[in-house]
This record gives structure tokens, C-alpha cells and sequence, in this order.
């Protein structure tokens, strides 16, 4: 009796979160040991913080200027770049995974598709995490004072992570559908300049050419900027969270639910 | 001579073809400084504002000298990742064997890298003019701001091919790019130098791109400054990097 209840266990089907998790144990895995993908994205928007955060800092002497420190100003700009590299990372992984068959040997197994997906963005998660700590203790270091204390870079922390987390699921959604890592690289570019048509530099009603001005205003990763940046240089802005946490949750669920109706036709595929 | 020319002819020919044939390549080398003049010309020309800021063609103008120049030294830049590609593929171990003369292939390349910027930079002027640019230097000066542009590009192109050249490896991309790119951003990008303060500035002063840069900038105000010294630090940039492209060369060549 005993030999056909563990037959039996050894036979169920593991559930959704064992799922998830066997996923995300491996996309986590494959992200910390691959260096470059964890060094580079974490320098690159550090050097450019560093060049900025000096070469910009006459623009505080810009009437209405709202901080007499620029690097405070361009702490928030590291987070966003750093999401755009974790959006990149993600979209390049996943993508490896459907050139080298491991999606169609995948495909064979009992697991959900949901599970895939999720776990997937397991690693991009992790890489988020530590980026947006790494970020915010170079901030520090360098003299940014956060006006909103302990509890405002705790904020900050978690708007940071559901931005990159949003920009992973835009990864994971270019990778399905596209299928290629030259097609979510190609898209770089794209999530670069999103970044610098935004109020990144300088705020937008100090923005002097009214197009550029008008950009920004729709452009809604001025908003994540400044969701982060309020709780740098402004305080407890109300406005300014409940738009950056609106617009990154928007991003969320809209490039999740459409990855997981591309994750459907990629197995239906295979 | 004549085995050195058909040499360069022919890479160079090849290096211009696949740009042209191939999207991916030619579109970023576009799109990326016409992104830049845009964002820096637009979304921050209220730097112009700032106290001291003195500039007469105004700041589309002020922020184009360092677009054009910066598209200049990444054409260069872009050709070390071909020279890197050529390498991955295979391509660059038959070229070694069948070249009569191997240093036509660094002047091929570089010829290519020249070729390749001649029409980004003739777009970002493009642009740049229908943006509203003031154009105050006399013929004399914007044909001096062309030539180091020139040798900017030719500076990046041999430090592209020699670097790629040594590496042998697609992966050496970052490490070829990032040299130049910062480099060029810790001139005085935004702001003329004696604006900038703290250690940018000191970095900056230091900076032989900020020589360029200050060149560039004069040569299109009509009021050049330190344009001798601009060439002379180029050139000299340029004949080292001519050796250590040739010494990549000759690495490659021993590798096999």
C-alpha cells in the first residue's frame, strides 16, 4: 500500500507554485552567473549618473530650478535605465530559449504556460532588486539626502522594482513574440529614447522647446521619473506616487497579459 | 603601393556595401546621433539661459558640434565592431591569407569608417539646419570643422580596428565603445567648460576631446580657438593608433 502511495506522489503533477518556482530557481540561477548581465547594467547607468550628476549640475542656477543639488535631481534617472537593461536581459534569455529548442522540449512537460512566464521573471527580478539597493546606496554615498527619510527610500525601492518588473514583462512579451535576441536587442534603441524624450534632464515646465515639452507630458516614463524623483527632492507628493505607481502597475499588467497570450500561440507552436 | 591600394579598395568597398545592404547596421549609426541632437538641442536647450553662457549660434549650434563630432568618432567605433564581426565569422582569417598587402586592410577599414560617416554626418547637419541652427562660421572655418571631424573619425577607427583586431571577438564591442564614449562625455557636453565645476571640470580641462570640442565650437562661431592645438592632438592620436592598429595586425596575423 505504501509503495503505491509513493508511486502515486511521485506521479502528481507538481502545482502551479512548484511550478513557478522550479522556473524561477533556474532563471534566477542563469542570471547570477551570467556577470556581464549583472555588471554592465548596474555600471553603465552609474557612469552616466556620475557624468550627469556633474557635467548638468549648472542647470540648478535655471530659475524655478526645484533642487539646488542636480544629482538628487538624477538619481531617479539609474532606475528607469537600469529597467531598460533588465527589459533587454529578459527578452534576450527568454528569446535564447525559444532559438535553442529549450521552449519546444518544454512544451512536451505537463507545465503551464503561466508558470513558464512567471518564472521566468524570476531572475529579472532578483537583478531588479539588487540594482535598485546598489543604485540607492551610490546615491547616498555621493551625498543625495532622500527628503522623505527611511520610510520614502523604501518607497522608492518598491516603485523601482515593480518599474523594472514591468519593463522585464515588456522583455518577456518582444522575446514571444518575436522569438529572436537580434529583435529584442533591436528595441533598445526604441526604450532609450522613451527615456530621454522625458522630463530625465530637466523638469518639464523648465523644458524650453514646446514640442520636446509637449513629448514629455505624454510620454508616461516622465511620470515614473518623477514618482521617484518626489520622493528624493519634493516630499510626499501624492500626485506624483499615485501616477508612478499607476502608470508602472499599467505597464504591468498590460505587457503581462499580452506576454501571456503570446506564451498560448508560442506553445500552441510547438 | 598598387598591392596596398587594391587592398583598401577592396575592404573598403565591402565595409561601405554592408552597411548600406544591411539595416541593422546603418540605422543605429543614423538614429543614434539624430536622437542625441534632439534630445540635448531640445530638451535641454534652457541651459542656454544660465548665467555666462555665451554662445552665439545658440544652443542647437552649441549642442551640434558635439553631435557631429561624436557621430564622426563613432563611425570609427562602428567599424571596429565590422573588423570584430569579420572576425567571429571567419571572414577576416581568409582575408588575412588572400591580401597581398595586410596593411591595406586597417586603410580599408578606415576608408570604410570615413565612407560610413560621410552620410551620417551630412544627416545630422541636415537635421541640425532644419532644426533652426546659426550657422556664423565663413566657408573657410566649417571646412575646418569638417577636417577634424575627419580625423576624429579617423582616430576612433583605427582604435576600433586595432583594438578589434587584438580581441578578435564580437563580445570586445562594449570594451571598444565604452573608451570613446566616455571620453567624449566627460568633455564639456552641455555646458562650456568654464561652467562646469567640482571634479568634472578638472577632468574636462584635462580632457585633449575638450580641445576638439572648444575647436568645433569656435570654428562654427567664427571665433576659433585653440584650432592648431585641435588638429595637432588628433593627429598625434591618429599616428599612435596607426601603430597600434598595425600591431593588432600583426597579432592577428600570428594568431592565424
Amino acid at each position: 500500500m505504501a509503495a503505491v502511495v509513493v508511486h502515486a506522489e511521485s506521479t502528481r503533477a507538481p502545482g502551479l507554485v512548484e511550478q513557478v518556482a522550479a522556473v524561477a530557481r533556474r532563471s534566477i540561477t542563469r542570471t547570477l552567473r551570467q556577470r556581464a548581465l549583472l555588471v554592465f547594467p548596474l555600471l553603465f547607468p552609474l557612469i552616466l549618473f556620475a557624468i550627469n550628476g556633474s557635467s548638468l549640475s549648472a542647470a540648478t542656477k535655471i530659475p524655478g530650478f526645484p533642487t539646488s543639488s542636480y544629482r538628487a535631481f538624477a538619481l531617479a534617472l539609474p532606475f528607469i535605465q537600469g529597467a531598460l537593461f533588465v527589459a533587454v536581459a529578459t527578452g534576450t534569455d527568454l528569446a535564447r530559449d525559444i532559438e535553442t529548442g529549450f521552449f519546444n522540449r518544454l512544451a512536451l512537460t505537463p507545465l503551464r504556460g503561466t508558470a513558464l512566464l512567471v518564472g521566468q521573471l524570476g531572475g529579472p527580478l532578483v537583478l531588479a532588486c539588487i540594482q535598485a539597493v546598489v543604485y540607492l546606496l551610490v546615491g547616498l554615498a555621493t551625498g543625495v539626502v532622500i527628503v522623505t527619510g527611511v520610510g520614502g527610500a523604501f518607497v522608492l525601492l518598491a516603485l523601482a522594482i515593480m518599474i523594472a518588473f514591468a519593463f522585464a514583462s515588456l522583455g518577456a512579451l518582444m522575446a514571444l513574440r518575436f522569438g529572436t535576441g537580434e529583435a529584442v536587442q533591436g528595441i533598445f534603441p526604441l526604450l532609450f529614447v522613451t527615456v530621454f524624450l522625458s522630463s530625465s534632464s530637466l523638469p518639464r515646465n523648465l523644458i524650453k522647446v514646446e514640442w520636446f515639452r509637449e513629448v514629455a507630458t505624454y510620454n508616461p516614463v516622465s511620470y515614473l521619473i518623477e514618482g521617484i524623483r518626489s520622493l528624493i527632492i519634493t516630499g510626499w507628493d501624492a500626485q506624483a506616487l499615485a501616477l508612478g505607481f499607476g502608470f508602472a502597475a499599467l505597464l504591468l499588467l498590460i505587457t503581462l497579459a499580452l506576454a501571456g497570450a503570446a506564451m498560448k500561440t508560442r506553445l500552441v507552436r510547438t | 603601393m598598387r598591392r596596398f591600394l587594391y587592398v583598401a579598395r577592396g575592404v573598403a568597398w565591402r565595409s561601405i556595401h554592408n552597411t548600406l545592404v544591411s539595416p541593422a547596421i546603418l540605422l543605429p549609426s543614423i538614429i543614434f546621433p539624430l536622437f542625441f541632437l534632439v534630445a540635448f538641442a531640445g530638451g535641454l536647450s534652457r541651459l542656454a539661459d544660465i548665467p555666462n553662457f555665451h554662445y552665439a549660434p545658440g544652443y542647437t549650434g552649441f549642442q551640434f558640434v558635439f553631435v557631429f563630432l561624436q557621430s564622426a568618432a563613432f563611425g570609427g567605433v562602428f567599424t571596429g565592431f565590422a573588423v570584430a564581426r569579420d572576425f567571429d565569422s571567419g571572414f577576416a582569417r581568409r582575408l588575412l591569407l588572400s591580401a597581398p598587402r595586410r596593411s591595406g586592410i586597417i586603410a580599408g577599414y578606415a576608408v570604410g569608417a570615413l565612407l560610413r560617416w560621410t552620410l551620417t554626418g551630412t544627416i545630422v547637419t541636415i537635421a541640425a539646419v532644419i532644426a533652426g541652427m546659426n550657422v556664423d562660421g565663413t566657408g573657410t572655418d566649417l571646412v575646418g570643422l569638417l577636417g577634424l571631424g575627419i580625423l576624429f573619425n579617423l582616430v576612433a577607427a583605427l582604435w576600433g580596428c586595432g583594438l578589434a583586431m587584438f580581441l578578435r571577438t564580437e563580445q570586445a564591442g562594449a570594451v571598444i565603445q565604452m573608451p570613446v564614449f566616455v571620453l567624449l562625455f566627460l568633455a564639456p557636453v552641455y555646458v562650456p567648460l568654464p561652467l562646469l565645476t567640482g571634479w568634472i571640470h578638472d577632468v574636462a580641462r584635462l580632457n585633449p576631446a575638450t580641445v576638439v570640442l572648444e575647436a568645433g565650437r569656435g570654428l562654427l562661431a567664427s571665433s576659433p580657438v585653440k584650432v592648431g592645438l585641435a588638429f595637432a592632438l588628433l593627429a598625434a592620436g591618429a599616428a599612435l593608433l596607426a601603430v597600434f592598429a598595425r600591431r593588432g595586425l600583426a597579432s592577428a596575423e600570428r594568431a592565424g
